[in-house]
């Protein structure tokens, strides 16, 4: 059948004409393979480099030429980090920051999304407009004032000053808004004749349906929540405020900023999360960004 | 059999995805106003629906927005933190004072050369990456794809401390490698030649793999017929790439050509926790600068400096519009 479709089809004759047009069909183009390793290999070094250093002992860490391979891996960075830098804290703070802010964003975001979608209201395209244009906003134009702010209603002694300034998002709106409109109106038409309420039209028939683009901007907030290390490097004051970010951050340019072992098992601790998270869903996320990019 | 119902489908989500830009005609109001009692329930719906985002987006966006001109348009320092409305009126001399300092100068050339390179760099690394990840091959895409994506989703911070145990100029694993080929690699953070390159090496490595999504999705879009037609025509494979899906590729490109360069405008974080703003200045960038006078209390000045990077992201994205947009 694939023959047909192919225009050397007249060459088809002999074995290893056969062999080889079956390799690229399985394959495609074998020798591509070789570059692409090695860009792979580019790609993931850093990431190999941070494992494998953090399981250096400290005589390991330092020896020239460097040793790709621990010789005698050890816990012992690790520990330190737990029981010395007090990461176990800063990760549970890491995680609350992360799970509330994606929470706001999940249910404003939608709400807004669908309003700007689906329903009809004076003022809708100036709304959509406003949001949008606020994405060329740099952080460092709202920063100075949101610190002056957050000062002042006292919030930069609390979690909250890390998660108010964050819980609504312009690109979820974005995001939500571009999903929602491929949703066919006849759903919330019929909807309507039902005499389904207009609030219980969002929360019964829309939100149901938009659990994949729910679970993209879900990951994509958490992510970008577990990452940010500016602003709770500016706004934490004490220790039990600190994220992990900000932990490692001062880690790294702090008294021990010469203990690599025990700052790329941190860089572990910090990245170990959200590597894990992406793997298990890469697939609604690329999917998800790919798709609400496009439309 | 169901073939006739699929025109219908996809006329209404044609219609729907025009959404609000679509204008209401006068006949169209006549016909809300006959049913402005669904209508009038739906703005009800609407406006709560957007009251929490829009109060949250008022406090914590607009507010500061319009509130850091303003603090660039007086004399606001860290002493007025809790009497911010106590300042004084200076017009644009701010404006007049930052283009006078030549630290900020620089700090504008810094971020030029990066955005001007790194863009460029990263949308072709992107690019040639979908492209061979589509139509090069055919197994292990999914490894590949979340190889190079991998560094997307990383902590800076993180991956800043690992970069700097890499370029590490005794024990790092890059100088080591060039010791290989019997190359004596430099002080990469501490030579004022290679810091700044080294960010932009950073930065193509951190977002290649977002570009490389979206275009993925922009290929999967180009029709296989069209190709196979081309192919029948004789066309060989890098005239199809650049008379077919290159054209195909405008909107994925256009996508990612506005959000790279808005972020790269702000480019703050390598620099930030690689090097400070050094050696000798050579990666301070714009928005770092605005940081430092942040960090000094010249709240003015900061503000000022931050409109300045503002500026520079709705000119080049409106440039980007201009000249990457279909040309119906």
């Amino acid at each position: 059948m694939s023959t047909l479709s192919s225009p050397h089809s007249e060459h088809a004759g002999t074995g290893r004409e056969l062999r080889r047009r079956r390799i690229r069909q399985n394959w495609g183009h074998p020798w591509l393979y070789v570059p692409l390793a090695g860009a792979l290999l580019l790609m993931i070094a850093p990431f190999l480099w941070m494992l494998s250093g953090s399981f250096k002992p400290e005589a390991d860490i330092r020896r020239v030429p460097p040793v790709l391979i621990p010789t005698k891996p050890s816990i012992g960075n690790y520990s330190e980090l737990f029981s010395r830098l007090d990461f176990s804290s800063m990760f549970a703070n890491s995680v609350v920051v992360a799970l509330a802010v994606t929470a706001g964003n999940l249910i404003f975001c939608s709400m807004l999304g669908y309003a700007l979608a689906k329903l009809e209201f004076r003022g809708r395209r100036s709304v959509f407009v406003l949001v949008i244009a606020t994405l060329m906003v740099p952080g460092l134009v709202t920063f100075v004032p949101l610190y002056v702010v957050v000062t002042n209603l006292g919030l930069n002694g609390s979690l909250l000053g890390l998660i108010l300034p964050f819980l609504a998002a312009p690109f979820g709106v974005f995001l939500m808004r571009q999903f929602i409109s491929t949703l066919p109106d006849e759903l919330i038409d019929a909807a309507r004749v039902d005499g389904c309420r207009e609030l219980a039209i969002f929360w019964k028939v829309i939100l149901p349906l938009t659990k994949p683009a729910l679970a993209t901007l879900g990951i994509i907030t958490f992510l970008g929540s577990w990452n940010n290390f500016l602003w709770p490097l500016v706004v934490a004051q004490n220790e039990d405020q600190y994220t992990l970010p900000v932990g490692l951050a001062l880690a790294s340019s702090g008294q021990d900023f010469t203990r690599f072992g025990i700052l790329l098992a941190g860089a572990v601790v910090v990245l170990l999360p959200v590597i894990t998270v992406f793997l298990l869903f890469q697939r609604h996320f690329v999917a998800g960004i790919a798709t609400t990019g496009l439309k | 059999m169901s073939m006739s119902t699929h025109p219908g489908q996809g006329d209404t989500r044609v219609k729907s995805a025009a959404g609000p830009g679509r204008t209401i005609r006068p006949a169209d109001r006549r016909r809300f106003a006959l049913r402005h009692t669904t209508t009038g329930r739906q703005a009800r719906a609407a406006w709560i629906l957007a009251a929490p985002f829009l109060a949250l987006f008022a406090a914590f966006m607009l507010l500061p927005v319009v509130w850091s001109l303003l603090m660039s348009l007086t004399d606001t320092k860290s002493a007025d933190l809790r009497t911010p409305l106590n300042v004084s009126f200076t017009g644009f001399d701010t404006y007049v004072r930052i283009f006078q300092d030549e630290q900020f100068l620089t700090a504008l050339r810094n971020t030029a050369v990066f955005v001007l390179v790194g863009l460029p760099l990263t949308l072709a690394a992107g690019l040639a990456a979908a492209v061979v990840l589509n139509n090069g091959i055919h197994r292990f895409r999914a490894v590949f794809r979340v190889g190079f994506y991998l560094p997307v989703i990383t902590s800076i911070v993180a991956v800043a401390v690992v970069w700097k145990t890499l370029l590490e100029p005794r024990a790092g694993l890059v100088n080591t490698a060039l010791g290989w080929f019997g190359i004596d690699g430099p002080a990469w953070l501490a030579d004022t030649r290679f810091a700044l390159p080294v960010m932009i090496v950073m930065a193509v490595w951190r977002n290649l793999g977002t570009v490389m999504i979206i275009m993925l999705a922009g290929l999967q879009s180009v029709p296989n017929s069209l190709m196979e037609a081309a192919e029948l025509d004789g066309a060989g494979p890098w005239q199809r790439f650049w008379r077919i899906t290159f054209p195909l590729l405008r909107p994925a490109l256009l996508l990612t050509a506005v959000t790279t360069g808005i972020g790269y405008l702000q480019f703050f974080d390598e620099p930030f926790v690689m090097t400070d703003g050094g050696p000798l200045d050579s990666t301070l960038s714009a928005t770092m600068y605005a940081y430092r006078q942040f960090g000094n209390g010249n709240y003015d000045a900061a503000s000022a400096a931050g409109y300045v990077v503002f500026v520079l992201i709705v000119a080049l994205t409106t440039l980007q519009f201009r000249v990457l947009r279909d040309k119906d």
